[in-house]
């Protein structure tokens, strides 16, 4: 009996020294200099590689003032209040708490940051980078908005969660360079895996949230989007010409055969645009070194019988020269840096339909940027088309000009409606 | 100009002037509350196509073919369309298509946008089949023309011109506007789904109505003959009957 109670005893004892001594915030001397006109503009330039603006502001609120709602699978978060307001910001923050939090996932006050703040990447963040950042922080306009209550369902909403969370999957690291690579590509590397959080959307989670090493960069579903993320690992090598076409749709939002929408616009507007281009150089040179990866299973389309499958392309041909083939053209060959093709399109015959679909259904434009200020746009067609005529229609440029993908189930757009 | 390339695309000598404009536009966003008149001829190549995707819902040049509710934007004042836009894109007017479209379209653009909805004329409207009942019509007039002081009601008029025409460059004319979209905005606005800059004027009068008085009001105006003539932008906001941030 007593073996028993001693046993338990030492297995929680271990359990909490896991959890707890060993996910204790480390001392971190500050740094304290005043910071030069050159390291908050520094500072400025890294806050738009890490895209920190578009969580960490409300749509018509002051730029950094925090408060927007993330919506994760086990609830929300919201974001926090970087401005240098006192009570509600990081006014009285040093640059060595800045640094814990970006490097431990620490807030000031101890409190463990739940990882809707990617500092799995941030970690590896330098330090003479987080001061910059932080200098750039403080030097905003403090604006007072306190931060809303996260409102995570049991048990996500306990202190343990993330405890365990952060033992199980968290683990500070550190950017080391490859000297065996080049400059560019280490730089791509430390940008992409870093500040740019590409992974977070890029790679899929498991249950837990947790980022999937096996699918490194195989793409998949955002969690609450309703977009997919693309794979960025390469099945063939990526030619030069491919590589400078991703290099401007980086930074101009748009291509020769392509234009970023939903999440991904979110990104160009807001950070990429921003970038030198040695900077999207660099992250393209990184990329396209990924090496091949296995596409998670993502969530199938419905089954549709080949009869059926064969109905709705004939259905489909004839709408798609009525209503796309202007822009997109009769054989889906796009309009350079107006329309994107359809014809040899990765995101077109991707194994899930959601986000063709999506642009189906809702259209849109691509991102305003400084090289692409008034992009043309996509109507809508949620409203003025059945579910069986999207269906058809998609299922038609799914397979038409040598695509090859499964048909859309009219029920699948329902299934969006 | 090769329409074919974006504009970084285009030659230095073009980019520096693109600069230059691009500081300009900014330099009369600032000034949009100052500058009344609609400015002189942007540039506007390619806005038609590049705005396919409004005339989808809103007709070609703005003027919607859809009787049912898509509202017609053509000829409605350049201030009036871009803080919709903003509020659209911002969150303040709630509606998923709208804000989807929006999400990653800058300032600048949304002002473009404004501007050349601004430039088109609405043209004419057929009046819808007449589905108002007698104590409707005498309701409607009442609180468009009249208002009610009892209810501390201003009269539609008031604001929106003496033939609900509109004024530049914050207030849009209401006539040639299907009444199922006039209703929904009042009802928008009861409900907080619809929001103006504060103090939201139209929030506080929309609060005043009832489902009757918004059934009778948007019904009458639906069947006014469109004010063809551009909004007038005479006049100043001096004697407004209330304190309106739409207009500030």
């Amino acid at each position: 009996m007593w073996r028993i109670i001693l046993g338990l005893a030492a297995l929680l004892t271990g359990l909490a020294l896991w959890l707890f001594w060993a996910d204790r915030a480390p001392p971190i001397a500050v740094n304290g200099a005043a910071p030069s006109e050159e390291t908050i503009e520094k500072g400025e330039y890294l806050a738009r590689a890490g895209n920190c603006i578009a969580c960490h502001t409300v749509p018509g609120n002051p730029e950094y003032s925090g408060g927007r709602r993330i919506a994760t699978p086990f609830g929300n978060v919201y974001s926090s209040n970087l401005t240098p307001d006192n009570e509600t910001g990081i006014g009285q923050w040093s640059d060595a708490d800045f640094w814990r939090a970006m490097r431990h996932g620490i807030s000031r006050d101890g409190r463990r940051l739940y990882p809707a703040f990617p500092y799995s990447n941030y970690s590896r963040v330098k330090r003479e980078d987080s001061d910059a950042l932080f200098a750039y922080l403080k030097s905003l306009p403090a604006v007072r908005q306190p931060q809303p209550e996260p409102q995570l369902r049991f048990p996500y909403n306990t202190g343990l969660a993330l405890r365990l969370w952060r033992a199980l999957f968290f683990k500070p690291g550190r950017f080391e360079a490859d000297p065996q690579r080049s400059t560019a590509w280490n730089r791509g590397a430390y940008l992409v895996e870093g500040l740019g959080h590409c992974n977070a959307c890029h790679t899929a989670r498991g249950f837990l949230g947790n980022s999937l090493a096996s699918a490194e960069y195989a793409g998949g579903p955002v969690p609450m989007l309703g977009w997919d993320a693309l794979p960025l690992t390469n099945s063939q090598p990526m030619s030069d010409k491919r590589a400078s076409e991703m290099a401007r749709l980086l930074k101009h939002g748009v291509s020769e055969r392509n234009v970023t929408s939903g999440p991904m616009a979110e990104v160009v507007f807001h950070s990429l645009q921003h970038l030198a281009d040695d900077d999207i150089a660099a992250m393209v040179t990184y990329i396209r070194s990924l090496p091949p990866g296995q596409t998670p299973a993502s969530e199938q389309g419905l089954q549709v019988g080949e009869q059926r499958k064969a109905l709705l392309m004939k259905q489909g041909a004839p709408l798609y020269s009525e209503h796309c083939a202007d822009c997109h053209g009769e054989k889906g060959e796009g309009h350079p840096f107006q329309y994107p093709a359809l014809a040899d399109n990765q995101s077109v015959v991707a194994d899930s339909a959601n986000n063709i679909i999506r642009s189906l259904m809702y259209g849109g434009f691509g991102p305003s940027t400084k090289g692409n200020p008034r992009p043309y746009g996509m109507p809508p067609y949620a409203q003025q088309m059945s579910a069986e005529d999207m269906a058809a229609v998609l299922t038609y440029i799914r397979n038409a000009w040598g695509n090859e993908a499964a048909a859309v189930s009219p029920l699948q757009i329902r299934r969006l409606r | 100009m090769n329409n074919n390339r974006p504009d970084l695309f285009r030659n230095p000598v073009v980019k520096k002037s693109l600069l230059i404009s691009g500081l300009a536009s900014g330099l009369l966003l600032t000034s949009l509350a100052v500058v009344a008149e609609q400015a002189a001829t942007p540039d506007d190549a390619g806005l038609a196509e590049r705005l396919q995707a409004c005339a989808a819902c809103h007709g070609d040049e703005g003027r919607s073919q859809q009787e049912d509710y898509y509202p017609s934007i053509a000829g409605k004042p350049a201030g009036y369309l871009y803080r919709q836009l903003l509020n659209f894109r911002d969150g303040r007017r709630l509606h998923t298509t709208m804000r989807l479209m929006l999400a990653y379209l800058s300032d600048a653009y949304l002002y473009d946008i404004a501007r050349y909805y601004a430039r088109q004329s609405p043209g004419h409207h057929s009046l819808p089949e007449t589905n108002l009942t007698e104590a409707q019509k005498a309701l409607g007039k009442q609180l468009a023309q009249s208002g009610d002081p009892e209810r501390d009601l201003p009269a539609c008029t008031q604001c929106h011109g003496s033939r609900l025409q509109g004024r530049a460059p914050y207030i849009p004319g209401l006539t040639g506007l299907p009444s199922e979209y006039l209703a929904a905005q009042l009802g928008a606005w009861q409900a907080g789904t619809r929001q103006a800059l504060t103090p939201d004027c139209m929030a506080t009068i929309a609060q005043r109505l009832n489902g009757e008085d918004i059934l009778a009001v948007s019904r009458w105006i639906a069947h006014q003959p469109t004010a063809a003539d551009t909004p007038s932008t005479k006049g100043s906001y001096a004697n407004l009957p209330m304190e309106c941030g739409a207009v500030q």
